[in-house]
C-alpha cells in the first residue's frame, strides 16, 4: 500500500441524525503533530521540515488568524457587509496551501483565506470583496489563486477542467480544489471526481471537513467518512488531521506530487472545525453546544505548534513577540486599507461585463451617467469619477 | 387582525398549511433547527418533527428532485432555496421534471410543489444573493409564479401556493421580510393569481411586484406632493399575468411604466409592455415605460444603490411618459 491507498471501513452511528458531532477514534487520522504539541512520525508520510520552514507555519498560522480577528471586528463595526471567519481551520488552509508549488492553481471556496495568503494575494484583496467594493481584486492568473467560489461546488469543476488542460499541456502540475463537506452533497462535485477519476486528471479535491454546513451537522450529508467516499470514485481518499499544520502538509505535498505524476486524483478531508459562525450574520448558539467548541479548542492548530516549536528551542519568546507585533502591523495595514478603501464608481458595473462592450450597454452606461448628472449635487460622485 | 413582518407571516402561513394537511412537508438547507437563514421556518420543526420539516443535505437538485418523487406519492413538498442564486443547481429539475410532468402525463401526475425563494436585492449580499431569476420561470410553460408584497399576500399567498395543484415559484422579497403591516386570519384572501390595484390615481400607471411594490409606492407619494396622481399595482402574480384590471386603469390613465428589479432586457416589463401594447394601443399617450435593474451581473454591494430602481428612478420614467 502506498502512501495515498488507504481504505479501512469505519461504521458510524447508524441512527439519523444522531448526536452533535463527536471526535470518535480515528485509526485512520494521519498526524504528525499532537493535540499536546508533540511531534509523532507516520509510516507513510514522512515530512522533512526546517526550523526555518517550521517558524514559517507558525509566522502564517499566527497572521491568518490576526487577519480573521481583524475582519470579524471591521464587520461588527459595520464597515463589511460580511465575513466568512476561518478561525479554527488555519491548519488545513496554510498546510495546504504551502503544498503548492509554483505553478499549482489553487480554486478556492469563499473560506479560503488563509490559502489566500500563502499564494500572495493581498488580504486587502480579500477585504475589498467582503466590503462589497469588487468581486475581489486580485489577478487569479498572477497568483495561482483563482476567484472565490460563491454558489457551492461550481469550483471542482473548474479545477477539473484546469487540470484536464494542465494534463493535454504536459505540464507537470496541478490543480488544488478547495471545498466543504456540505459541499460533496452537490451534485456538481460528484460530477467533478468522476471526470477526475476517469481522466486521471492531475487535480487534488481539498475538503474541509469542520463538521457542519451552515447548520447542519456532517451526519446530514454523509452515512460514512468522507474520505472512503473517494474508493467509490476510484481514486484515494485520506482522513488527516485539519488542525495539525504539518500532517496537512505533508499529505497535501504527497497528493499533489501523485498527481503531477500522473496518478491522478486524491481526495483529502482535513478533519477539523469551525471555531466561529458560519459567517457574522449566523448564530451557532441555535445548532450547537458550548461543550463541543471547548473539546475542539483544546485540539487548537497554533497552539500546538507553538508548544512544539518551544519545547523543542526551534522559537523562542523573542519569535513569538515578533510574529505578534507583525500581527498588530498587518491589522493595522488591513484596518486602516478597508476604512480607506473608495467607494466603487457606478459606471464600473457596465465596464467588464464583457470583453467586447455591446452597443446596449454603452447606451446603458451613458443613460446612467447622463441620469446622474442631472442631479445637482447628489449624483455628483458618481458622474465625476466616470473619467477613468 | 395582527400586525405581522412579512418574514412572520410567513411562517404562519406555513404553519397553517401543515396544521391543515398532514402531506404538507418542508425541505431545504437549514431550515431546521437554525430555522432557514432567514428564520422564516423558525420553530416549525419543532413542533411538526424532523420527518415533516426536513434539513436536506446540501444539494439543490436532490431537494428539487426528491420532491417530484415525494409529490407522486401524494405529498405537497415546499422546498426552500436559500437564495435566489441558489436555484441553478436545481433548474434542470425544476424546468425539465417539475414544470412538465404534469402534461407529459396528461394530468396524471399533479405536481403541487412549491419552490420557495428569497428573492432580490438591496440587503448588501454577496454576490449570488441578490438575483432576480422570476423570467426564467415565467418562460417555462407548466410553472406558476407568484411574487409577494405585504404581509397578508405572505400569509395566505404562501397557503394558497401549497394547496394549489400545480407547481408554484413563490418568490419572497428579502429585503422586506421586515416590513409589518395587518393580517387578519379570520378574513378571506384575494385569489393568489390574481393583481390589485394598491393606490388610486389618474396620471400614470405604475406596475411593480414584490420588492418593488413598496417603491412604486413611495414614488406615487413623492408624486403626490408635486400634484401628480400615479395609480400603482401590484401584480402579485407573473405567471399567470393577470392584466385586467391594468388594461382598465391604462385607458384610464393612458400611461404606464412598468417597474422590476431584474435586467430589462427581456424580463417581465417586456412582457407587459408589449401586452398592454396590443390591448391599450388606442388609449396610451406615450409608449409603455420599463424601469429595472441594468443587463450587468447584479453588482457588489457598494453598487447597488446605483443599480436597483429606486423612487427617483420610477418619477424619472413618469416624468418621461408625461412627457410625450
Ligand atoms: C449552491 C448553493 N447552495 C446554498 C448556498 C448557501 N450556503 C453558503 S455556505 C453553505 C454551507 C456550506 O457548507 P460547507 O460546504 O460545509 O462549507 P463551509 O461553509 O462549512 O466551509 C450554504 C448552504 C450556496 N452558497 N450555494
Amino acid at each position: 500500500m502506498t502512501a495515498l491507498q488507504q481504505g479501512t471501513t469505519e461504521v458510524v452511528d447508524p441512527v439519523p441524525g444522531a448526536g452533535a458531532p463527536h471526535l470518535p477514534d480515528q485509526p485512520d487520522l494521519v498526524q504528525l503533530l499532537t493535540p499536546e504539541g508533540e511531534r509523532v512520525e507516520h509510516p507513510d508520510y514522512a515530512i522533512d521540515v526546517s526550523d526555518e520552514e517550521l517558524r514559517g507555519l507558525y509566522r502564517d498560522l499566527a497572521l491568518v488568524r490576526r487577519w480573521d480577528a481583524e475582519a470579524t471586528a471591521l464587520q461588527r463595526q459595520g464597515e463589511l457587509g460580511i465575513w466568512a471567519s476561518l478561525l479554527g481551520q488555519e491548519a488545513a488552509q496554510v498546510g495546504a496551501g504551502r503544498a503548492l508549488a509554483e505553478g499549482d492553481m489553487a480554486f478556492p471556496t469563499y473560506r479560503e483565506h488563509g490559502v489566500a495568503w500563502t499564494r500572495g494575494v493581498d488580504p486587502l484583496h480579500v477585504m475589498s470583496l467582503f466590503r462589497g467594493v469588487d468581486q475581489g481584486g486580485w489577478d487569479p492568473v498572477a497568483r495561482s489563486f483563482n476567484l472565490y467560489t460563491v454558489v457551492i461546488g461550481a469550483q471542482t469543476l473548474h479545477a477539473t477542467g484546469y487540470a484536464m488542460g494542465l494534463q493535454r499541456d504536459g505540464a507537470e502540475n496541478a490543480a488544488l480544489a478547495f471545498l466543504g463537506d456540505g459541499a460533496t452533497s452537490q451534485g456538481e462535485v460528484n460530477e467533478a471526481m468522476i471526470w477526475a477519476a476517469t481522466f486521471a486528471a492531475p487535480v487534488v479535491f481539498f475538503c474541509q471537513n469542520n463538521q457542519y454546513a451552515i447548520s447542519v451537522p456532517i451526519e446530514r450529508q454523509s452515512r460514512v467518512p468522507l474520505y472512503q467516499r473517494a474508493a467509490g470514485f476510484g481514486f484515494p481518499g485520506v482522513r488527516v488531521d485539519g488542525n495539525d499544520v504539518l500532517a496537512v502538509l505533508a499529505v497535501t505535498r504527497a497528493a499533489l506530487a501523485a498527481a503531477r505524476e500522473g496518478s491522478g486524483p486524491t481526495f483529502i478531508e482535513a478533519f477539523t472545525y469551525r471555531m466561529g459562525a458560519h459567517t457574522t450574520s449566523d448564530d451557532p448558539t441555535r445548532y450547537r453546544l458550548a461543550g463541543e467548541l471547548e473539546e475542539w479548542k483544546l485540539r487548537d492548530p497554533i497552539a500546538r505548534l507553538k508548544a512544539h516549536l518551544s519545547r523543542s528551542g526551534i522559537a523562542d519568546a523573542d519569535f513569538f513577540a515578533a510574529v505578534d507585533a507583525e500581527g498588530d502591523e498587518l491589522a493595522a495595514r488591513i484596518r486602516q486599507g478597508t476604512l480607506e478603501m473608495p467607494d466603487p464608481a457606478g459606471t464600473e458595473m457596465f465596464d467588464h461585463v464583457f470583453a467586447e462592450q455591446t452597443p446596449e450597454l454603452a447606451q446603458q452606461r451613458a443613460e446612467f451617467v447622463e441620469y446622474h448628472a442631472s442631479f445637482d449635487t447628489a449624483g455628483s460622485d458618481t458622474a465625476s469619477s466616470e473619467g477613468n | 387582525m395582527q400586525t405581522l413582518t412579512i418574514g412572520k407571516a410567513l411562517n404562519l402561513g406555513l404553519r397553517k398549511a401543515m396544521e391543515d394537511d398532514g402531506k404538507v412537508v418542508l425541505m431545504g438547507e437549514d431550515i431546521g433547527k437554525l430555522g432557514g437563514v432567514f428564520r422564516i421556518t423558525d420553530g416549525l420543526q419543532k413542533d411538526f418533527g424532523e420527518a415533516r420539516v426536513v434539513d436536506t443535505p446540501l444539494a439543490e437538485a436532490g431537494i428539487l428532485g426528491t420532491a417530484v418523487g415525494l409529490a407522486m406519492r401524494g405529498y405537497r413538498p415546499v422546498c426552500e432555496i436559500q437564495f435566489d442564486g441558489f436555484v441553478f443547481p436545481a433548474y434542470n429539475q425544476i424546468v425539465t421534471q417539475v414544470a412538465k410532468i404534469h402534461a407529459r402525463s396528461r394530468g396524471k401526475l399533479p405536481m403541487p410543489i412549491v419552490i420557495r425563494i428569497p428573492f432580490g436585492g438591496g440587503i448588501g449580499a454577496v454576490e449570488h444573493h441578490s438575483e432576480s431569476p422570476e423570467a426564467y420561470f415565467a418562460h417555462t410553460a407548466g410553472l406558476k409564479v407568484v411574487a409577494v408584497s405585504t404581509p397578508a399576500d405572505a400569509y395566505w399567498g404562501i397557503q394558497q401556493a401549497i394547496a394549489a395543484p400545480d407547481p408554484v415559484v413563490f418568490l419572497e422579497p428579502k429585503r422586506r421580510y421586515w416590513e409589518k403591516g395587518e393580517v387578519d386570519p379570520d378574513g378571506s384572501p384575494d385569489p393568489l393569481f390574481g393583481s390589485r390595484v394598491v393606490r388610486g390615481g389618474d396620471d400614470v400607471t405604475v406596475l411593480a411586484y414584490g420588492p418593488m411594490v413598496k417603491t412604486a409606492l413611495q414614488a406615487a407619494d413623492a408624486a403626490a406632493e408635486e400634484g401628480r396622481s400615479l395609480e400603482v399595482v401590484d401584480l402579485r402574480t407573473l405567471s399567470p399575468l393577470d392584466l385586467d384590471p391594468v388594461y382598465e386603469s391604462v385607458r384610464r390613465t393612458g400611461r404606464c411604466v412598468v417597474v422590476h428589479e431584474a435586467p430589462v432586457t427581456l424580463g417581465l416589463g417586456a412582457e407587459i409592455a408589449a401586452r398592454v401594447t396590443e390591448r391599450c394601443f388606442h388609449s396610451l399617450e406615450a409608449p409603455v415605460l420599463r424601469v429595472g435593474g441594468y443587463d450587468t451581473p447584479y453588482p457588489p454591494s457598494k453598487m447597488e444603490e446605483d443599480y436597483l430602481p429606486d423612487l427617483d428612478r420610477v418619477l424619472d420614467a413618469v416624468d418621461r411618459s408625461m412627457g410625450f
